[in-house]
Formats: structure tokens, C-alpha cells, sequence
């Protein structure tokens, strides 16, 4: 690897302040699993590296009435095991089980991955299909972001130079909702989404009808979707084969993917209809206080 | 060349100082500087697990540290799991069910195992799968490493048992 300057600020304040000093040079540094491998690789060139996990602001789990605050450097492993977030915001500890293997997840954050942007970034489309605010501290204080609109390009997004993502918000989801990740591998575990598919759906009180519903793709376009159109769908349908069928059938059509070795493009907008179709029955299940026996590979 | 940093660490229960460069990899400081070289290289990108240790309770990959990160932290290393002279019932259950053959990521699967059988003493043969699943290992066919694993878990189980 090549030589780099190490920080791991305590503050706020201190991290932009080394931030906005090495702007041309320097990279956040949460869990470390693409960073330090990518440097070692000579990928990402970075001269002055900020450990971003002394921040307590990016430690912080918590949920209450108000919803739940993920600090961008909690690892995958935690949001994994917070009961909170195993009940409301299923979806979320679903993609934090697939990221790589266990050694990956006590190192790895959700809002490491968010900010890496990568097209068929497993937990993107929860946060997506879960409502998530981003809210990034920069030399001009906080700003917010919805999830949806954070990344821009494969690997882009839009922290400025000076500008660090502290958390991820997400509304403590209504009564009688439910959410669900689910990707596509050849394999059983250890690999990168061929598709993903995360959806969030809230129910009627009888459980027969849907109130809202928020379908979110990965590994189908430049950036993790929010499929808006297939979600919009459901709104005010009753809960059936028809309802979503005809949801997955739209979300097939607002995926846009390359071939590449992983699949083919008309693979991949098949492989989004079963996925959507599957997810959202799972989300269904859940939505009604059903447990989802999903295991992944099994 | 950029400062060298003093990292404090308890290392196996030792407390360990040692000096790095903030461009070394924990691994690499185990090895090279510290020369506890039971932990191994494979890939050297976090795929397949042989460099696991444990840190502050956790299982990690050391090649995806930072050895600068580990500032303060508690570590465990493969040096650390015998008591004394006498193998741990993992250790042995490797040992007994003949699931090593070429043995470079046998430090890194007993680590591991180590941190699931903490975690569930009582895994299924689907929960060994899954937890070992960052585990690479290209002589085995994993079978025998599983039974291992389960074998261990069951003897811990029997020996927690008998102390009640």
C-alpha cells in the first residue's frame, strides 16, 4: 500500500476541518472492507485517511417514537442484532446479513456501503424502500438528503469535497407494515446481487388492502432505484396475486440493465419481476405479523 | 515516510505496544513486527477469512484493519487459544476429525469457530455453513471441518455439563 496519513477525529467539527484541508487527497474510513483493499489496489489514491468511527455521532443507534437514527459507521453485524430494527425495519437487517460473511459484517457499515454507491450495494435499496434521510455535515453544517437521491453514478454521490455522511433517518413505519431485501446470487452467500429487490409496504388495519407501498431496485441501472411507478401501483389495491403481479410487472419495466458477466439484461428485468413479486409477499407476510422463513441460498 | 505511530493493544491477554506505519494492515504488524505468524495471508482482501482474529470480542478480518485502528483494542490470535501446552476442544476436534490438510486456513476457521461456539453453543450443521461462510478452504470439501465444528461444540457443551 501506499504511504497514507492517518486521523481519527473525535469531533465533528475536526473531521470536515481534515476533510476540507486534504480535499484533493483523502477518504472517510468506516469499516474499512472496500477502502483498505482498494487502496492496497491502487483503485483509490488517497493520501490522508480519516477514521470516521471515533465520531460518537456515527455510532449512534437508536429507535424511538420519532423513527430510528443509524450512525453512517455502525457495522452491519449490529444493525443485524437490534431488536428494533429486526421488528420495524426488517428490511435492514436483512441486506446487513448478506453483506459478505460475518467477519465482513463486524467491520462493514450500511453507511459505508451507501456512500461507496455502487450499483448493486445489497443495503441501498432497503434504506431506499424505508424512507431514509441522509444527513451529511459539511463546513456549512448539516444538510439532508433523501437515500434515493445520494447517489448519482456508479461510485458517485453527492458529498461535496468537505462533506461526510453522519447518519441515515427513517419514519418509524405505521401500523401494520412490513419490509423485505431479497438479491439474486448463483451462489449461496458471499456475492454481489445479479438483482436486489427491497419493498416496505403498510397495510389496512384488516390486513386486506395497501396503504402505501415503496418498491426499490438494485443492480438494475447506474444507481439503486426507488421504482416509484411500481409502487404507486399498489396504493388502494387489495392484497393479491393481481395487486402484485401487476407492480412487479412495472418495476421489470423501469429496470434498465447492462449485460456483463453476472447476467444479461433481459436475465436481469426477469430475475426484478420474480424478485418484486417474492419481496413484496414476504413484506405482506410481515406486514401482518407473519414471520418470512427466507433464509438466503436455502 | 509518513510518522510512525505507538499502538497499544492487549494481544492474548498481553498488553503489547508495538510501532507502525499507518499504511500497515494489522496482519501484516501481527506477522512482521510481532511475528505471531500462526495468523495467514490468503487473498489479503477480506474473501477468504484465513487472517480472522479476533477483535474486542469480534471476529474480523486483520488483512481489512488498519493496525492503527487497533489503538486501544482487545485481540486474540490463534496464539491464544491453547491453554498452555494443552489444544482447546476446537483445536482438538480439528485435530481428531482430520479437517485440515494443507492447514493455511486452519487458524482462520478455528478463530472463527471460536467466535460462533461464544456466540451458540448449540449450532445447527446450517448455522456452522453460514457463520464459516467468509472461510475459504480448497483441500477439505468443508465436511470435515463442519463435523469438526460441531464435534467441538458438542464436547464444550458436555464439559460445561459436568461443571454444573
Amino acid at each position: 500500500m501506499h504511504e497514507i496519513d492517518y486521523e481519527s477525529p473525535t469531533s465533528l467539527a475536526d473531521a470536515v476541518a481534515i476533510l476540507q484541508k486534504n480535499r484533493e487527497s483523502v477518504r472517510c474510513l468506516a469499516g474499512g472492507t472496500d477502502l483498505i483493499d482498494h487502496l492496497r489496489t491502487g483503485r483509490i489514491d488517497a493520501r490522508q485517511i480519516v477514521d470516521v468511527k471515533k465520531l460518537p455521532e456515527l455510532q449512534i443507534l437508536e429507535a424511538g417514537p420519532e423513527g430510528l437514527r443509524l450512525g453512517a459507521a455502525v457495522c452491519c453485524r449490529s444493525v443485524c442484532a437490534h431488536a428494533a430494527i429486526q421488528q420495524d425495519y426488517t428490511a435492514l437487517a436483512d441486506s446487513g446479513a448478506i453483506i459478505g460473511g460475518i467477519q465482513i459484517q463486524n467491520r462493514a457499515s450500511l453507511g459505508g456501503n451507501l456512500c461507496n454507491s455502487g450499483p448493486a450495494a445489497d443495503s441501498i435499496p432497503s434504506m431506499v424502500a424505508l424512507s431514509g434521510i441522509c444527513v451529511i455535515a459539511g463546513p456549512d453544517g448539516l444538510r439532508e438528503v433523501p437515500v434515493e437521491k445520494f447517489c448519482v453514478a456508479p461510485g458517485k454521490n453527492v458529498l461535496k469535497p468537505g462533506e461526510l455522511l453522519v447518519e441515515i433517518r427513517f419514519p418509524k413505519p405505521a401500523a401494520h407494515s412490513g419490509s423485505h431485501y431479497r438479491r439474486f446470487i448463483p451462489r449461496n452467500e458471499m456475492d454481489i446481487a445479479v438483482v436486489g429487490v427491497a419493498a416496505a409496504v403498510t397495510l389496512s388495519a384488516d390486513g386486506s388492502q395497501f396503504v402505501a407501498g415503496r418498491i426499490s431496485l438494485g443492480a438494475v441501472g447506474p444507481t439503486p432505484l426507488l421504482a416509484e411507478e411500481a409502487s404507486t401501483k399498489l396504493i388502494g389495491k387489495p392484497v393479491n396475486d393481481d395487486a402484485i403481479a401487476a407492480a412487479a410487472a412495472a418495476a421489470r419495466e423501469l429496470a434498465a440493465p447492462i449485460s456483463d458477466m453476472r447476467g444479461t439484461a433481459d436475465y436481469r428485468k426477469h430475475l426484478t419481476e420474480v424478485l418484486t413479486r417474492r419481496v413484496l409477499s414476504a413484506a405482506v407476510t410481515r406486514a401482518r405479523g407473519g414471520k418470512v422463513d427466507h433464509r438466503p441460498g436455502w | 515516510m509518513a510518522k510512525k505511530r505507538i499502538v497499544s493493544t492487549t494481544i492474548n491477554g498481553d498488553v503489547t505496544e508495538f510501532l507502525c506505519e499507518p499504511r500497515q494492515t494489522l496482519l501484516e504488524v501481527l506477522r512482521d513486527t510481532l511475528h505471531l505468524t500462526g495468523t495467514k495471508e490468503g487473498c489479503g482482501n477480506g474473501n477468504c477469512g484465513s487472517c480472522t482474529i479476533s477483535m474486542n470480542g469480534r471476529p474480523v478480518t486483520s488483512c481489512l484493519v488498519l493496525a492503527v485502528e487497533a489503538e486501544g483494542a482487545d485481540l486474540r490470535t490463534i496464539e491464544g487459544v491453547a491453554r498452555g501446552s494443552a489444544l482447546d476442544e476446537v483445536q482438538q476436534a480439528f485435530l481428531e476429525e482430520a479437517a485440515l490438510q494443507c492447514g493455511i486456513c486452519t487458524p482462520g476457521f478455528i478463530m472463527q469457530t471460536e467466535a460462533l461456539l461464544a456466540e451458540n453453543p448449540d449450532p445447527t450443521e446450517e448455522e456452522v455453513r453460514f457463520y464459516l461462510a467468509g472461510n475459504l478452504c480448497r483441500c477439505t470439501g468443508y465436511d470435515k471441518i463442519v463435523r469438526a465444528v460441531l464435534s467441538a461444540a458438542r464436547k464444550r457443551r458436555m464439559t460445561a455439563e459436568a461443571a454444573k
